[in-house]
């Protein structure tokens, strides 16, 4: 048996355990750079505030209605979304981190003579614990478990946030009922094709009389999703795997134009880049710079330019990857200069293990370097928000527009929640 | 030396070390001497750790800053750190955190016949009485309170 336990708007969730006077009042939670509206509690979504709009658009509509908008507090629901995994790891040693606030559940081997009941005590633990409204879908494979899971979201009074698809019957009902659009895996494009083959329901995506259609289609993947919702489990529960790439790419808040500017840019993103790498013991062989250009003609047209280079050694190295990127960066600038540039991005790939990092004889980066990087990491870490960085990077002009920012409640010391004694 | 010995690559296998693993070794401060060994050796432990001696359920415990003087006599001080599970039960004369209108407060919860008190614990202060007008919960339970001597 599987389960797939979903937190509710967990965003903006987060925000109202260490600020509970917006309990039952319309929350939002903004994007980077308070861009988009990216969580919306489910007093938010009842007034009809639409998912992703950015904030200009709505910003009047918000303070109509009074509606509690925060910026993204990405270091908050880190933490908080860390507390939850751990407790359910505690009902199951099978657990699948599969987003921030979604985790799959497996109960091989296990006993558990009720699913609805022990799925309620998943739930109230993490209610009671951490104040984190979560619904749960139980069944025979992942698929039908985010099927199950979208039942109990959906009739929240019926199934108490619980629904198990444990008979045929059940299965049957339950795909009848889920629109081919909401099922696991098919995509806006693939609807498209699947309506105009008048396949309209997760159902008629399992009749005996698609399968070849699906196989020619959606090749392997499509013919063990219909397996799965058909009730044999082929997909298990995934380790979890250092990511093959990291990326990071912003939009600017307005257009660049300057070579030092879009420099600064790119520089904060190699940084960026090469953190996370060593956090997870990865050096990358390949560093990838993009940038885009908008045109503001109707329908608006994005360019993209990218150009790679790639490296004799794996680095983990800021400094390395940084000049990687300013090399690429001037490359680009040179063949595209003039342009308006609207976003910029740094990528690296093609990582491996550190440990299994290979030694060359004379291609190899200063032994230095590794020193350093660790110094600075462990300063960074002790006084927070990326203090020290590369004479390239300036703070000053590119702060993140984090206007309606919570405190960092469970991550500094400088910041954690205060209790009045009067 | 015979010419064609020069010319034939010599043949090295590469071993690279396993560094995947990890082993953890107690450190013992003690420089190496050839005379008689420490005493203290066979009785290694492990160190006192404030997170597991203080903490029962890290998962759902946190820290909270107490700010005022209405609890004094309860032992928690102006800028005390207060540990805080949010796991464990409200019971009678326990200290907690609540949230009453709009404002988190720490105060110990008495229960009576005509129902709930929040009880300062400084003369100086009054028991607030929780109403149904109040907009009230028990946001978690103290367990211990970190104090700056």
């Amino acid at each position: 048996m599987y389960a797939l336990v979903d937190c509710n708007n967990f965003y903006a969730s987060c925000e109202r355990v260490f600020q509970p006077q917006y309990n039952g009042k319309p929350v939002v939670v903004l994007s980077n750079n308070d861009g988009c509206i990216i969580s919306r509690s489910d007093e938010a979504k009842a007034l009809g505030v639409p998912m992703g709009a950015p904030e200009f658009k709505v910003r009047e509509m918000l303070r109509q209605h009074n509606v509690k908008v925060f910026s993204s507090n990405y270091a908050l629901y880190g933490d908080m979304s860390r507390r939850a995994m751990n407790i359910l790891n505690r009902f199951t040693p099978y657990v699948e981190i599969y987003s921030i606030d979604e985790a799959f559940l497996n109960f091989e081997g296990m006993s558990i003579p009720d699913y609805d009941n022990y799925g309620k005590q998943i739930k109230d633990t993490l209610l009671k614990g951490l104040s984190l409204p979560v619904c749960i879908g139980f069944a025979p494979t992942k698929a039908l478990s985010k099927v199950a899971n979208k039942i109990a979201r959906k009739y929240p009074e019926r199934t108490n946030g619980v629904y198990v698809i444990d008979t045929e019957e059940k299965r049957i009902k339950a795909l009848r009922w889920t629109k081919i659009e909401d099922v696991w895996g098919i995509g806006y494009r693939m609807k498209k094709k699947m309506k105009a083959k008048n396949i309209l329901t997760a159902y008629d995506f399992t009749e005996p009389f698609h399968e070849s259609w699906v196989k020619k289609e959606m090749g392997v993947i499509g013919l063990r999703l219909r397996k799965e919702l058909l009730g044999e489990s082929v997909l298990g529960i995934e380790e979890p795997a250092n990511k093959k790439s990291i990326a990071i790419t912003r939009s600017f808040p307005k257009q660049l134009t300057e070579f030092d500017a879009l420099r600064e840019r790119v520089s904060t993103f190699a940084s960026v880049c090469a953190e996370k790498l060593r956090a997870q013991d990865s050096c990358c062989h390949t560093v990838v710079v993009m940038l885009a250009t908008m045109e503001h003609k109707t329908p608006a047209t994005k360019q993209y330019y990218h150009n790679s280079i790639t490296l004799p050694f794996g680095t983990d190295s800021t400094l390395t990857i940084n000049q990687a990127a300013i090399r690429i960066l001037e490359k680009l600038y040179e063949e595209h200069k003039g342009q308006r540039f609207q976003k910029a991005g740094v990528i690296v790939t093609q990582l491996i293990n550190t440990n299994e990092k290979q030694l060359h004889l004379f291609e190899e980066e200063n032994p230095k370097h590794h020193l350093l990087m660790k110094a600075i990491d462990k300063i960074n870490t002790k006084i927070g928000d990326r203090k020290v960085k590369l004479g390239s990077q300036d703070s000053k002009t590119w702060n993140m527009k984090q206007n309606m920012l919570s405190p960092k409640y469970t991550t500094r010391w400088d910041q954690i929640l205060v209790a009045k004694c009067h | 030396m015979p010419l064609d010995r020069k010319h034939k690559a010599q043949k090295l296998t590469f071993f690279k070390s396993d560094l995947q693993s990890e082993l953890k070794i107690p450190y013992v401060s003690q420089g190496v001497s050839a005379g008689f060994p420490s005493p203290a050796l066979d009785f290694l432990e492990t160190t006192i750790d404030l997170n597991k001696a203080l903490i029962e359920d890290p998962e759902t415990t946190f820290y909270i800053k107490a700010e005022g003087h209405s609890m004094i006599d309860a032992g928690i001080n102006d800028k005390d750190i207060l540990i805080v599970d949010r796991s464990l039960e409200p019971a009678d004369k326990k200290i907690a955190i609540c949230f009453i209108d709009g404002e988190f407060t720490v105060k110990r919860l008495k229960l009576e016949k005509d129902g709930l008190y929040l009880m300062p614990e400084n003369q100086a202060y009054k028991p607030i009485k929780i109403s149904e007008e109040n907009n009230f919960m028990i946001w978690g339970i103290v367990t211990y309170v970190i104090k700056k001597i």
